[in-house]
C-alpha cells in the first residue's frame, strides 16, 4: 500500500539522504568532474570532425598535414573520453551499491530493535518491499539522476555554446525549434495516460479474478463451474485487450512523432546552414558539426525530464525507507543489567496494567505469584487477550505500570536477551524458516548433535513424518506448501524439546494436532515440565486440567483464577466454557 | 515454446506488414545522408539556393512519409502483440482451470498467478518490440553498409570491419553479464529471504536471542550481493565507452581514407559527410538492438514459462462417454494405494472397504494420516496410484468428468467462498438452482437463520474469500453449496470444525434425514462427529486402514480408535 511518507518534505528527505552519500563524497566529486570532462570532449568531437571535413576540400586540395593533426587530436580525445566514461560508470556503480548496502544494513538492524507493537501493526510484505525494492529504486534514481542531470545540463549549455560559436542564426533556430519535440512527447503522454489508467484498473480486476479463481480452483472444478468462470474471465480479458491496444498504440506514437520533429529541425538547419555556407558565413565542416549538434540536442532534454520523474520517485522511495530507519526503537537496555545466572522458574506479576491502545483497557491491576515448577494455564474464548500475557512475560511488550519479576528481579532490570534465555516458547502461529528440518529444530540450540535433534523430534512425535519427507532431516522446507499446519506445530514443539528452557510458554501449541498425538505430546510435556514453570494457553480444556492455577480470561480481563476443581465449584464462566466442550457428545 | 506460435497465426498479416513497414521507414532514414551529400555537393557546390530549398523540402517529405509509415506500422504491431497475448491469457487460464489437482499442486498457486499476469505482459511487450525493431535495426545497420558501398566502395570496407567488431563488443559484454546478473538475482533473493524471515519470525528469533546471529548472517548476504553487483557493473560499464571508442576511431580512419580518395578525385566532400552520417546511424541502431535483445531475452523466458503451463498435460484422462450410467452412491476402494507426486512415502497404503448407498461413513485418524486424501479420490481429484476406486459399481475412471462430479458434493476443510452474492455462491454447484432449492439447502446446513438475518438475504454480498463471514458461517455456506446439487455422495471433510457442538449435532441429524438417497462421508478429528456413523474407517499414521466397523465394535477391537477416544473423553462432562 503506497503511503504518503511521514518523514518530512522532499527537501528534508533529500537532506537526510545526502548524509548517506556524504560518506562517499570523494567519489561523488570525482564522478562530477569526470562528467564535465566527458561532456566537454563529447561536444568537442563534432567540431573536430567539422574541421577535418574542411581540410578535405576537393580533388588535389586536401590538406593532409592539418588533417592528420586533427585526427590525432580526435583519437586522443576519444581514448580519454572512453576511459573517463568507464571510470565514471564504475564509480557510480560503486556509490550506488554501497549506499544501498548501507541503507539495507541499517534497516535490518532497525528491524531487530523495533518494538513488536510496530512490527505487529505493519505487514511484513510492506517492510520487505521498503528494504528491497525501495532501496533499489532510490539508489538507481538518485545517483544516476544526479550524474545525468548534471551532464544533461552541461550538454545543453555546451551544445548551445558551441552552436553559437559556429553561427548565431543556426543556434537560434535550433534553440527555438527543438523544444517542440518535447511538447509533442508530453502531449502524447498525456493522451495515452488516460488509456493506461483504464488499463491498470481493468488489469487490477483481472488479477483479482485470477487470484480468487486459482485459490478456489479445487472448488470450481469440484462443481464443474469452469465454463462460467471462463466466460467471466474472457469478458474482462476482451475489455483489457481493447484498452491495452489503445494504450500501447498511443504511447508507441511518441517515438515516430518526436523523430518527425527532429527531422524537421534537421531539415531547417540543413537548408539554412547550406545557405549560410553559400554566403561564406560558415564552412561545410561547420555545417556538418552544426547538424550533428542538432541531432543530439533533444537527447539531454528527454534525459532530464526522465531524470526528474525518477528523482521524485527516488525521493519518495527514500522517504519510505527512512521512515523505517527512523522509527523509534525499543526502550534501550538498562545500563546496569542484573541478569539471573540460573533460572528456577519463579515469576511474579505485581499490579500489572497494560493496554495496546490507551482507549481500550485490557489488563488492569493484575497480580500473580508463580512458584518454581508450577503449571499455569490461561483459558478463555478466542480473542480475549490470552496471548497478551505472553507478550508481557517475554517482554515483547512492556507493561504500562506495575512490575514483572523473574527470579525476584524486575525483568526491566535485565537485558532482553538475559530474560529470554530463561524461556522456551511455542506459538500457535507456527514459523518455519527456509532451511533444512534439522536447522529448523536446532534453532534454539545451534550446536546440538544429530542424536539430540532426533531425540527431540521423537519426543515431539515429529520423527515419523520427518522420516517420510523426501530427504528426511535434510529436506529443505519452504514457507507455505510442504507441511500441514499440524506438522509445523510438531516441528516447533521439537525446537523447545531440544532447547529445554527453564520456563515453558505454550500458546495454543497443539491447536492443529489431532487429539491422539496431542495426548502423546502432552505426556512428553508433562515429563519435561517436571521442575519447570510452564504457562499454557489452550482452548482445549482437557489439556489444562492438571494446572496448578488456571486464569480464566474474558474480554481482556482475568475474571476467575483457581484450580480446575475450585473453578468448577464456583460454577462461573469457567464451568460454562468447560461444559460447552462436551455438551453435545 | 512452439505451442504458443499457433496463436500468432490469426495475426500473420500484421506480423508481416509491421516489420515490412518499419523497414520501409528505415529506408527513408537511409536516404537522408544521401540528400545531405547532394546538399553539400550540388547545392553548395553550385551555390544554388533553389537546389538547397528543393533538397530541404525533400528532407521534409521524407520525414512526413516516415511518420505516416511508422504510425501504420505501430498500429499493426500493437494489434498483433495485444491480440496474441490476450488470446494466450484466455487459453492459459482455461488450461489451468482444467489442470488436475496433482498438476496444479506441483505448479503452485503463486506460480500460476505470476505466469498469467506479469509473464504474459512481458511476452506482449516482447512481441511488440520484436515486430517493430527486430528487423528494423539490423536493416538500418546493413542498409548503412550497403549505402556506404553505393557512395564509395573504396572506403566502405571500414564499415565491413567496424560492424562485426561493434557486434562482438556489444554482444560479448551481454554474453558475459547475463549469467552474472542471474547470480546477482540469486543473491538478492537471499537478502529478501532473510529479511522476510526476520519479520515473520520475529517472536521466535527474539525468544531464542538470535538477533546478533541474524544480523551477521544478513551482513554477509548483503555484502555478497554488493560485491556481485560491483563485479557485474564493471563489465556492463564497458559497453558505452567501448562502442564510443570504436565508432570514433572508425570515423577518424574514414576521414583519412576519405581524404585520400577525395584528393585523387574519387570522392566529394559531401559524400564524406554522408559516410560519416551512416557511421553515426550504425552506432545508434546497435545500442537500440542491444536493449532490444535484453527485452526479447526476458520475453522469451516469460513466454517459455507460460508455454510450460500449456504444456503441462492434465494428467487425468476422461472417456468421451461414461461406460455405465451413474446409478447409486455406493463407493468401493479396492486395494488402493496413493502417493503424492514427489512424496517419500505413500499417504494411503492398500486401503479396501465398501460403502453401500445410503450409508454414513466416518473417517478418523491422526494428523497427516490420509483422511482427506482418501475422500478426495472419490470425485477423482487425484487418481489412485495402485488399485481402483469404484462408485456406483464402476471404476471412477470410466465416467465422464461431469457424470462423475455432478453426483458428488464435496465440502473441503477450508471453506472457499467467492466474491458475489450468497445466491451466486450457492449456484456454483448447480447453476439452475431456484431460490426455493437454495433455501432448502441453507435450512439443512443450519445456515438459513443467519442468512435470513442478513439485510439482503440471498443477495447479501460475500467478499472475496468470505472475509466478511465468520469461520462457522463460511463452513455452513460451504455445506449448503454442496447440498444445492442434491448429491448422491456427500463428502464432509472436517468441514464443521468451526461449529459448536450443538450446531454440529443438528447438522448431522439434518444430513442423515435428507429427502433423497445419499451416501455421506464424514471426515473428522472429533469422535462425537462420527460415532453414530454406520461404520467408521480408522487410518493409522502411515495411511493404513486399521479399523472399519461401527463405534461400539471399534471400541472393542481397534487400539488406535480407543486411544483417540480416550484422548477426547478422559473425563465425563460435568453436569451433562
Amino acid at each position: 500500500m503506497p503511503k504518503q511518507s511521514k518523514s518530512g518534505s522532499q527537501r528534508e528527505i533529500l537532506r537526510k539522504v545526502l548524509r548517506y552519500i556524504h560518506r562517499y563524497i570523494g567519489l561523488v566529486i570525482f564522478s562530477i568532474i569526470l562528467a564535465a570532462f566527458i561532456c566537454a570532449f563529447t561536444l568537442y568531437l563534432p567540431i573536430l570532425q567539422g574541421r577535418a571535413i574542411d581540410q578535405i576540400i576537393g580533388k588535389g586540395a586536401v590538406r593532409f598535414d592539418g588533417l592528420i593533426r586533427i585526427l590525432i587530436v580526435m583519437g586522443i580525445c576519444t581514448l580519454l573520453t572512453s576511459l573517463a566514461q568507464w571510470t565514471q560508470n564504475v564509480i557510480n556503480n560503486r556509490i550506488t551499491f554501497h549506499v544501498v548496502k548501507d541503507l539495507r544494513a541499517e534497516a535490518f538492524r532497525k528491524i531487530q530493535s523495533l518494538p513488536l507493537s510496530y512490527l505487529d501493526a505493519h505487514p511484513s510484505g510492506d517492510l520487505v518491499s521498503r528494504m528491497i525494492a525501495d532501496a533499489d529504486q532510490f539508489a538507481d534514481g538518485l545517483l544516476m539522476g544526479f550524474t545525468q542531470l548534471f551532464s544533461g545540463v552541461l550538454m545543453i549549455v555546451g551544445t548551445l555554446g558551441f552552436l553559437f560559436s559556429i553561427n548565431y542564426i543556426l543556434a537560434l533556430l535550433v534553440l527555438v525549434l527543438t523544444p517542440i519535440s518535447l511538447f509533442v512527447a508530453r502531449f502524447i503522454a498525456s493522451r495515452s495516460y488516460s488509456h493506461f489508467k483504464a488499463q491498470s484498473v481493468i488489469r487490477g480486476n483481472q488479477t483479482a479474478l485470477i487470484d480468487e479463481m486459482i485459490a478456489g480452483q479445487k472448488v470450481v472444478q469440484a462443481y464443474g463451474h469452469q465454463d462460467a468462470v471462463q466466460k467471466r474471465f474472457d469478458e474482462i480479458n476482451d475489455n483489457l485487450a481493447k484498452t491495452t491496444l489503445r494504450a500501447t498504440y498511443y504511447s508507441s506514437l511518441t517515438n515516430p512523432c518526436t523523430r518527425f520533429v527532429n527531422s524537421l529541425v534537421y531539415a531547417v538547419a540543413a537548408v539554412c546552414g547550406a545557405i549560410l555556407v553559400i554566403r561564406s558565413r560558415i564552412s561545410v565542416g561547420q555545417l556538418s558539426s552544426a547538424l550533428s549538434y542538432a541531432n543530439q540536442y533533444t537527447k539531454p532534454f528527454n534525459e532530464i525530464s526522465g531524470v526528474i520523474t525518477e528523482l521524485q520517485n527516488a525521493i519518495a522511495c527514500a522517504g519510505r525507507l527512512l521512515e523505517l530507519i527512523e522509527m523509534e526503537p525499543e526502550k534501550p537496555e538498562t545500563e546496569t543489567p542484573k541478569d539471573p545466572e540460573t533460572f528456577t522458574g519463579k515469576v511474579d506479576l505485581e499490579h500489572v496494567y497494560f493496554s495496546y491502545v490507551p482507549e481500550r483497557k485490557l489488563i488492569e491491576d493484575f497480580s500473580l505469584n508463580v512458584e518454581p515448577g508450577q503449571k499455569i494455564a490461561i483459558v478463555g474464548p478466542t480473542g480475549c487477550g490470552k496471548t497478551t500475557l505472553i507478550n508481557l512475560l517475554m517482554r515483547f511488550y512492556d507493561v504500562n505500570s506495575g512490575d514483572i519479576r523473574v527470579e525476584d528481579t524486575s525483568i526491566y532490570d535485565m537485558t532482553r536477551n538475559g530474560l529470554r534465555k530463561g524461556y522456551g516458547m511455542v506459538l500457535q502461529d507456527t514459523w518455519i524458516r527456509e532451511a533444512s528440518v534439522r536447522d529448523n529444530i536446532a534453532i534454539g540450540k545451534p550446536d546440538a548433535s544429530d542424536d539430540e535433534i532426533i531425540a527431540a523430534a521423537k519426543q515431539a512425535h515429529a520423527h515419523s513424518f520427518i522420516k517420510r519427507l523426501p530427504n528426511g532431516y535434510d529436506t529443505i522446507l519452504h514457507n507455505d506448501s510442504d507441511l500441514s499446519e499440524g506438522q509445523r506445530q510438531l516441528l516447533c514443539i521439537a525446537r523447545v524439546m531440544l532447547a529445554l528452557p527453564p520456563i515453558l510458554i505454550l500458546d495454543e501449541a497443539t491447536s492443529s494436532i489431532d487429539t491422539r498425538t496431542e495426548m502423546h505430546i502432552q505426556h512428553a510435556f508433562d515429563r519435561m515440565s517436571q521442575g519447570r514453570t510452564s504457562f499454557i494457553v489452550a482452548h482445549r480444556l482437557s489439556t489444562i486440567r492438571t494446572a496448578d492455577k488456571i486464569l480464566v480470561m474474558r474480554d481482556g480481563h482475568i475474571v476467575e483464577t483457581g484450580t480446575h476443581e475450585e473453578l468448577l465449584a464456583k460454577g462461573g464462566f469457567y464451568t460454562t466454557l468447560y461444559n460447552s466442550q462436551f455438551a453435545a457428545s | 515454446m512452439k505451442n504458443l506460435l499457433p496463436y500468432l497465426k490469426p495475426y500473420r498479416k500484421e506480423c508481416v506488414i509491421a516489420p515490412l513497414l518499419k523497414c520501409t521507414e528505415a529506408l527513408v532514414d537511409l536516404f537522408v545522408p544521401l540528400l545531405i551529400a547532394r546538399l553539400i555537393d550540388e547545392g553548395i557546390g553550385t551555390k544554388s539556393t533553389s537546389v538547397i530549398i528543393t533538397i530541404g523540402l525533400e528532407l521534409l517529405g521524407l520525414a512526413a512519409l516516415g511518420l505516416i509509415i511508422a504510425m501504420i506500422a505501430q498500429w499493426f504491431s500493437a494489434k498483433a502483440a495485444v491480440g496474441f497475448s490476450s488470446k494466450i491469457r484466455s487459453v492459459t487460464f482455461k488450461h489451468i482451470q482444467h489442470l488436475s489437482f496433482q498438476s496444479a499442486d506441483t505448479l503452485g498457486q503463486s506460480t500460476l498467478i505470476t505466469r498469467l499476469t506479469s509473464d504474459i505482459n512481458q511476452t506482449q511487450t516482447g512481441i511488440n518490440m520484436t515486430l517493430r525493431l527486430l528487423l528494423r535495426s539490423p536493416f538500418i545497420v546493413f542498409g548503412s553498409v550497403i549505402m556506404a558501398y553505393q557512395v564509395d566502395p573504396g572506403s566502405a570496407w571500414i564499415f565491413l570491419l567496424i560492424v562485426p567488431l561493434l557486434a562482438i563488443v556489444v554482444y560479448g559484454i551481454m554474453w558475459i553479464t547475463i549469467p552474472l546478473y542471474r547470480k546477482v538475482q540469486g543473491k538478492l533473493d537471499k537478502v529478501v529471504g532473510i529479511s522476510r524471515e526476520n519479520l515473520t519470525g520475529v517472536r521466535v528469533l527474539r525468544a531464542f536471542n538470535l538477533q546478533q546471529h541474524e544480523t551477521e548472517e544478513f551482513d554477509e548476504r548483503n555484502n555478497a550481493l554488493t560485491a556481485a553487483n560491483v563485479i557485474v557493473g564493471r563489465f556492463s560499464a564497458l559497453t558505452n565507452p567501448l562502442t564510443f571508442l570504436l565508432i570514433n576511431l572508425a570515423t577518424a580512419v574514414l576521414l583519412y581514407v576519405g581524404a585520400i580518395r577525395v584528393n585523387i578525385g574519387n570522392l566529394t566532400q559531401g559524400q564524406v559527410v554522408a559516410l560519416l552520417n551512416y557511421m553515426a546511424q550504425i552506432l545508434v541502431e546497435l545500442v537500440k538492438l542491444a536493449n532490444l535483445i535484453v527485452t526479447i531475452t526476458k520475453s522469451i523466458a516469460s513466454a517459455s514459462r507460460v508455454s510450460k503451463i500449456i504444456d503441462t498435460p492434465s494428467d487425468m484422462a476422461y472417456p468421451e462417454t461414461s461406460e455405465a450410467p451413474f446409478e447409486d452412491g455406493s463407493v468401493t476402494f479396492d486395494h488402493v494405494t496413493f502417493t503424492y507426486q514427489g512424496a517419500g512415502a505413500p499417504s494411503l497404503t492398500d486401503v479396501s472397504f465398501t460403502a453401500r448407498s445410503g450409508e454414513t461413513i466416518g473417517v478418523i485418524g491422526g494428523t497427516g494420516s490420509g483422511k482427506s486424501t482418501l475422500v478426495s479420490l472419490i470425485p477423482r481429484f487425484y487418481d489412485a496410484t495402485e488399485g481402483s476406486v469404484k462408485v456406483s459399481g464402476h471404476d471412477v475412471r470410466s465416467f465422464t468428468e461431469s457424470d462423475l462430479r455432478s453426483h458428488i458434493g464435496p465440502v473441503m476443510q477450508k471453506a472457499v467462498l467467492f466474491a458475489g452474492t450468497i445466491r451466486e455462491n450457492m449456484q456454483y454447484s448447480n447453476e439452475t438452482a431456484t431460490d426455493e432449492e437454495i433455501w432448502e439447502a441453507l435450512e439443512l446446513s443450519q445456515a438459513a437463520e443467519f442468512v435470513r438475518g442478513k439485510e439482503d438475504g440471498l443477495d447479501e454480498i460475500v467478499e472475496q474469500g468470505g472475509r466478511n463471514l465468520s469461520g462457522g458461517q463460511k463452513q455452513r455456506l460451504g455445506i449448503a453449496r454442496a447440498l444445492v446439487r442434491k448429491p448422491a455422495i456427500l463428502i464432509l471433510d472436517d468441514s464443521s470444525s468451526a461449529l459448536d457442538f450443538a450446531t454440529d449435532a443438528k447438522l448431522r441429524q439434518a444430513i442423515k434425514n435428507l429427502p433423497y438417497p445419499h451416501t455421506t462421508f464424514i471426515v473428522s478429528q472429533r469422535i462425537s462427529s462420527i460415532r453414530h456413523a454406520d461404520h467408521i474407517l480408522v487410518l493409522s499414521e502411515t495411511g493404513e486402514l486399521v479399523g472399519d466397523a461401527p463405534h461400539d465394535e471399534l471400541m472393542k477391537t481397534c487400539d488406535v480408535y480407543r486411544e483417540i477416544y480416550k484422548s477426547q473423553y478422559k473425563e465425563e462432562p460435568v453436569n451433562a
